[in-house]
C-alpha cells in the first residue's frame, strides 16, 4: 500500500509558484519567508527560544504506519520519519544540501583529506560524543559492523549500491577509521547520508540477522528520542534522549500516530489531536478551509516528486519522437495544474527538483499548442483514420494510460490528457490498476504504454540518476535498474556515468546540466509538475524546516519546540 | 453428544484445510506481492529487490510454499509478518482486545436495543412505531457506514466537541477507564446501528412467529397476564432462533469491522485485515484467515450446542 500513499502524497501535495499564491502564503505563514526559487521556503528568525529541557510532546500524524525498525532493511519514506530521530547516519543533509556532520566529527571531503584525490581512499573521525541509547559508546567497530552487515549476502538489505564498493575497512582506534573504495563513485556521501547506524554489540550475537526480535521490539540508535513503546496499528512513543550528541532535543516526547483515512487525519489536525501533519501533508482539497483554522500554519513545502507521464518506449508508436512531442505540446500543463492540483504545484521541465544543485533552470518552456501538434503529427506521416484516430503503417494511435486506482486526482488529471489528446487524434483509454498490481511486474517489467507517476529520480540530495536513465538499468531487457521507459541515449549513458565518477561538483553539474537538455527533448517522459505537501502545523510549536533533500519532513525534531 | 464432537472435528479439519488451500491460492494468484511497495523507493534497485524476493522464499512454485507454511503450521508455527517481522500469533493477538471491546460494546447495544425493537415491532405489527421501525432499519443498513462515521466526527467532535475524533485513547497522555469510555461511544454508536437494524429485524419476524402459535393461545386462555405471556413464554421461545444468529456474529466479535476501524482510527483487527491485504502481508493475512475459519466453525459449533440445551426437541447426534 506505499504506493498508494505515495500517490496519495503525490496527488495531494502542492507546490507555490505564481506570486499570487506566494503573496497569499505569506499572508497566512508567518513564520516562514521566502528566499528564492533556490531554498525556497525557510524559518525566518524565530520569535521564541527552545526551553533548557525537553518539554511537553508533538504528535506526528502519519497516513501510514511505520513497521520496519531495523533501518537497514528494505523500507519506505514514513519509516524514515523514525529513523531520523531514533538513530543517526554518519552525516545528515540539511535543506540546501549540505552535509552535516552527525555521527561524524567532520564530513570527509577532499579539501579536508577526508577523501583523498582519486576519490578511492577515504578517512572518517567519528563524534567521540556519541552513545548508544543503552550508554555503550558509539565506536568505528559500530561502523565497521554497519557496512559488512549490508555487504552480507545473507542479510535482506534494502540498498546496497554504493556500499557494495567499500573494502579494506581498517578501524584506527574507537574513533577513527578508513576504507577503500573499488572505484570512485560520486553519489555515495548522499547514500552515506540516509544510511542508519545500528549498533554492533546488540546485533551482532541475533540468531537471525533479519529477525532479531530483541532490538525490534526495543530499537536502540543514537538519535535525540529514545524508543518507549509501539502500539500496532496505533502508535510509536519516542521520550527525549538527554545524552543526545547533537542539538536538542527539546520535546520531552515525539509521538507518531498512525491515521489511516487523509480525511479523518485532518478532521484530527482541526480537533488538536495531531499536531503537526507530515509526509503525505492537508489534501489539496482540504488546503482553503485549512489555511483559515485558528492558530494553525498551514504552508506548501516542496517536495522532490516529479509528477510526468512515462512512456514504454519499447511499445513501437512511441519510438517516433513526433508522437511524444505532439502529445507533449496537446498537454494542457495549466489547467491540470490550476484546476486539478488547486493551482499550487509548479510546472516544470526537468526530472530533478528545482531546489537541487544540478537543476537547469534554461530547459524550453512547454506551451499547450494542439494546433501545432496536428501539424507534428501530419508531417511525420500520422494520417487520421475513419473514426478520427491517427494511423502511420498500420499501426493506430492508441494506448492505455494507468496509475494506481482509486486515487481520483490522478483520474481527473487523466480525464483532461484523454480529452485534449483525442483532439489531436490520439486515443487513450484509463486503464488503473490496484497498487500492488501496478507497481509490481507492469511497472517494472515495462508491460506498461504509458504510466502517470511521481517520482523521485534523485538518490537522496543526489541528482544521480543512473537508476531511471542509463540504458544498463532496463529490466525487461535484463538490466538492473529502474529505467522503466526502456530508454536507452549512449550520450546520456556517457553523462551518467562521468557525473558519477567524479567528485568534482562543478563537472558533475555540467554533465547533469546537459543530461537534463537530453531527456527535454527526447521526452522518454512528460514532465507535469513538481510535487508539494500542504504542510499543518499546530501554531506554536516551532524548528521544523522543510527540506527537499530528505524524504520525509520530521528530519529536524530533535529541534522542534513549543514556544511560550 | 461425544460422537456429534467427534464427527463435528473431523469435518472442521477437512473444512479447515480446504479453505487455507483456497486463500493461499487466491492470495498468492493475485497480481503483485510484498515487494511492489518498494517498487517506487529511490536507491532500491529492482536487482536489490530480486535478491531479497529470492531469500525471503517468494520466487520458488506455489505448491512448495504452501507445503511449507502448512508443515510450519501444523508445527504450531504461523510465520512472521513481512512488515515488522513479529510472529503473526503476536501480531494478531495484539489486535484482539481493541477489536474485542469495540464490537463486545457495539454488540451489546444492538442485541439490547435490536431485541427490544424486535419485540414491540411485533407486538404492536403496523403501528406507527413498528413502520417507523421499519423505514428506519432501512435506513441504517443503506447508510454506508464510511459517511456516516465521518458525519458523526464532524457533528461530534469537529463542531460540538464533545467526542473525540477516533483513537482508542488520548494520543500521548495516561490512559485512564472513563478516557477509554469516551473514545468507545462513537465508534460502538456507528458500528451498533447496523446491528440493531439486523437484530431487530429477526427478533420482529421470530417474535411474530412465536405469537401466533397455539401454546400462546392457550397461555392467554389460562387468563396469564398479558405481560406475562409476552415475556415469558413467548420471547424465551422467539430467543431460539436467536441463538443460531449469535453464533453467527462470533467471528464478527472478533474479526472487527473494517470501515468502522479505518474511520475511527481504531487499531483492531479490521484494519489489521485490511493493513495486510494492501501489502500482501501473506503470513499474516493467512493466519487472519484460518483464525476467522476457526472462529466460524467454533461459532457455529456452540450454537448447535446451546441450541440443543436451551431446546429439549432439538438432539445432537
Amino acid at each position: 500500500m506505499s504506493e498508494d500513499r505515495k500517490n496519495e502524497i503525490r496527488s495531494h501535495t502542492l507546490l507555490t509558484t505564481t506570486r499570487r499564491h506566494l503573496l497569499a502564503l505569506g499572508a497566512s505563514a508567518g513564520a516562514l519567508a521566502w528566499a528564492g526559487p533556490k531554498a525556497g521556503w525557510i524559518a525566518s528568525a524565530k520569535a521564541a527560544t527552545p526551553p533548557s529541557k525537553p518539554t511537553g510532546q508533538a504528535v506526528i500524524g502519519l497516513s501510514q504506519e511505520p513497521t520496519v525498525f531495523l533501518p537497514l532493511l528494505a523500507h519506505i519514506e514514513v519509516d524514515e520519519g523514525v529513523y531520523f530521530n531514533l538513530f543517526s547516519p554518519l552525516w545528515r543533509v540539511d535543506e540546501k544540501g549540505s552535509f552535516q556532520p552527525d555521527l561524524v566529527a567532520e564530513v570527509p571531503t577532499l579539501k579536508n583529506g577526508g577523501i583523498s584525490a582519486d576519490g578511492l581512499q577515504w578517512h572518517l573521525k567519528l563524534n567521540d560524543k556519541a552513545k548508544w541509547h543503552d550508554g555503550t559508546p558509539f565506536s568505528a567497530d559500530d561502523v565497521k559492523f554497519n557496512i559488512e552487515l549490508i555487504q552480507n549476502p545473507k542479510f535482506l538489505a534494502g540498498r546496497r549500491s554504493g556500499i557494495d564498493l567499500i573494502q579494506d575497512i581498517k578501524v584506527l582506534g574507537p574513533s577513527e577509521l578508513t576504507f577503500t573504495l573499488k572505484k570512485p563513485y560520486a553519489p555515495l556521501p548522499s547514500i552515506l547520508s540516509w544510511t542508519f547506524l545500528v549498533p554492533k554489540h546488540l546485533l551482532e550475537k541475533a540468531s537471525d540477522i533479519n529477525k532479531p526480535e530483541a532490538f525490534l521490539a526495543q530499537p536502540v540508535g543514537t538519535g535525540a528520542f529514545k524508543w518507549v513503546e509501539r502500539v500496532p496499528g496505533d502508535h510509536i512513543t519516542l521520550s527525549a534522549n538527554d545524552a543526545y550528541h547533537g542539538t536538542g532535543p527539546y520535546l520531552e516526547k515525539l509521538i507518531f500516530k498512525y491515521v489511516p483515512d487523509l480525511t479523518v487525519l485532518y478532521t484530527q489536525f482541526q480537533t488538536g489531536d495531531v499536531d503537526y501533519i507530515g509526509i503525505q501533508g492537508i489534501t489539496p482539497d482540504h488546503y482553503e478551509e485549512a489555511k483559515s483554522l485558528a492558530d494553525r500554519h498551514v504552508t506548501p513545502v516542496p517536495q522532490p516528486f516529479i509528477e510526468n507521464i512515462a512512456f514504454n518506449l519499447g511499445n513501437p508508436i512511441f519510438q517516433d519522437p513526433a508522437v511524444r512531442e505532439a502529445l507533449y505540446l496537446a498537454m494542457d500543463k495549466q489547467s491540470i495544474i490550476e484546476q486539478i492540483y488547486y493551482g499550487l504545484p509548479s510546472p516544470t521541465e526537468s526530472f530533478l527538483p528545482k531546489q537541487s544543485w544540478a537543476f537547469n533552470p534554461d530547459l524550453p518552456k512547454q506551451a499547450f499548442d494542439q494546433e501545432k501538434a496536428k501539424k507534428l503529427l501530419d508531417d511525420a506521416g500520422w494520417k487520421p483514420g475513419a473514426d478520427g484516430v491517427r494511423e502511420k503503417d498500420g499501426k493506430r494511435l492508441e494506448f492505455l494510460n494507468s496509475t494506481t486506482a482509486g486515487n481520483h486526482v490522478r483520474e481527473q488529471a487523466q480525464q483532461l490528457l484523454q480529452q485534449t489528446w483525442g483532439d489531436i487524434g490520439a486515443k487513450m483509454s484509463i486503464k488503473n490498476l490496484p497498487p500492488a498490481v501496478m507497481w509490481g511486474d507492469y511497472w517494472n517489467l515495462s508491460q506498461f504504454d504509458t504510466t502517470m507517476v511521481g517520482i523521485d529520480f534523485m538518490v537522496g540530495p543526489d541528482p544521480d540518476a543512473t537508476q531511471y536513465f542509463a540504458s544498463t538499468g532496463i529490466v525487461a531487457k535484463g538490466g538492473a535498474g529502474n529505467n522503466t521507459t526502456q530508454y536507452a541515449n549512449p550520450d546520456v549513458d556517457k553523462l551518467l556515468a562521468e557525473g558519477a565518477a567524479t567528485v568534482d561538483v562543478e563537472k558533475r553539474r555540467a554533465a547533469y546540466m546537459k543530461m537534463q537538455e537530453l531527456t527535454r527533448k527526447d521526452l522518454p517522459f512528460l514532465p507535469i509538475f513538481q510535487y508539494a505537501m500542504v504542510q499543518g502545523v499546530k501554531g506554536k510549536l516551532e524548528g521544523f524546516t522543510p527540506n527537499v533533500n530528505v524524504q520525509e519532513n520530521c528530519w529536524n525534531a530533535s529541534t522542534w519546540f513549543w514556544a511560550n | 453428544m461425544a460422537n456429534f464432537l467427534l464427527g463435528r472435528l473431523l469435518q472442521s479439519l477437512v473444512l479447515l484445510f480446504i479453505v487455507s488451500i483456497i486463500g493461499f491460492a487466491v492470495l498468492h494468484l493475485a497480481p503483485g506481492g510484498p515487494l511492489s511497495q518498494f517498487a517506487l523507493v529511490p536507491g532500491l534497485s529492482k536487482e536489490d529487490l530480486a535478491r531479497i524476493a529470492h531469500e525471503m522464499g517468494l520466487d520458488r512454485p506455489l505448491p512448495v510454499q504452501y507445503w511449507e507454511w502448512l508443515t510450519r503450521l501444523l508445527g504450531g508455527d504461523w510465520g512472521h509478518s513481512y512488515r515488522d517481522n513479529q510472529p503473526v500469533l503476536a501480531v494478531i493477538g495484539g489486535r484482539l482486545s481493541a477489536t474485542l471491546e469495540l464490537m463486545g460494546a457495539a454488540i451489546l447495544i444492538s442485541v439490547v436495543v435490536g431485541v427490544w425493537i424486535g419485540v414491540m415491532g411485533a407486538i404492536r405489527s403496523y403501528s406507527i412505531f413498528d413502520m417507523l421501525a421499519t423505514v428506519g432499519a432501512m435506513v441504517a443498513l443503506s447508510i454506508p457506514t464510511f459517511w456516516f462515521g465521518l458525519i458523526v466526527i464532524y457533528a461530534f467532535s469537529v463542531h460540538l466537541g464533545w467526542l473525540p475524533p477516533g483513537n482508542r485513547t488520548t494520543v500521548g497522555s495516561e490512559s485512564t477507564f472513563l478516557d477509554y469510555l469516551h473514545h468507545l461511544i462513537a465508534p460502538a454508536m456507528v458500528l451498533a446501528l447496523v446491528e440493531v437494524a439486523i437484530w431487530s429485524r429477526y427478533m420482529r419476524a421470530s417474535m411474530l412467529d412465536v405469537i401466533n402459535q397455539d401454546y400462546i393461545r392457550t397461555a392467554r386462555a389460562k387468563g396469564l397476564p398479558e405481560r406475562t405471556v409476552l415475556w415469558h413464554h413467548a420471547l424465551r421461545n422467539a430467543l431460539l432462533p436467536m441463538i443460531a444468529l449469535a453464533g453467527v456474529e462470533i467471528p464478527t466479535l472478533l474479526g472487527g469491522a473494517l470501515v468502522t476501524e479505518t474511520v475511527f482510527t481504531w487499531p483492531g483487527m479490521g484494519r489489521l485485515l485490511l493493513d495486510s491485504l494492501g501489502y500482501r502481508d501473506y503470513p499474516v493475512v493467512m493466519g487472519i484467515l484460518m483464525f476467522s475459519a476457526l472462529l466460524a466453525l467454533l461459532g457455529n459449533l456452540f450454537a448447535d450446542i446451546f441450541a440443543a440445551v436451551a431446546d429439549p426437541r432439538i438432539r445432537l447426534t
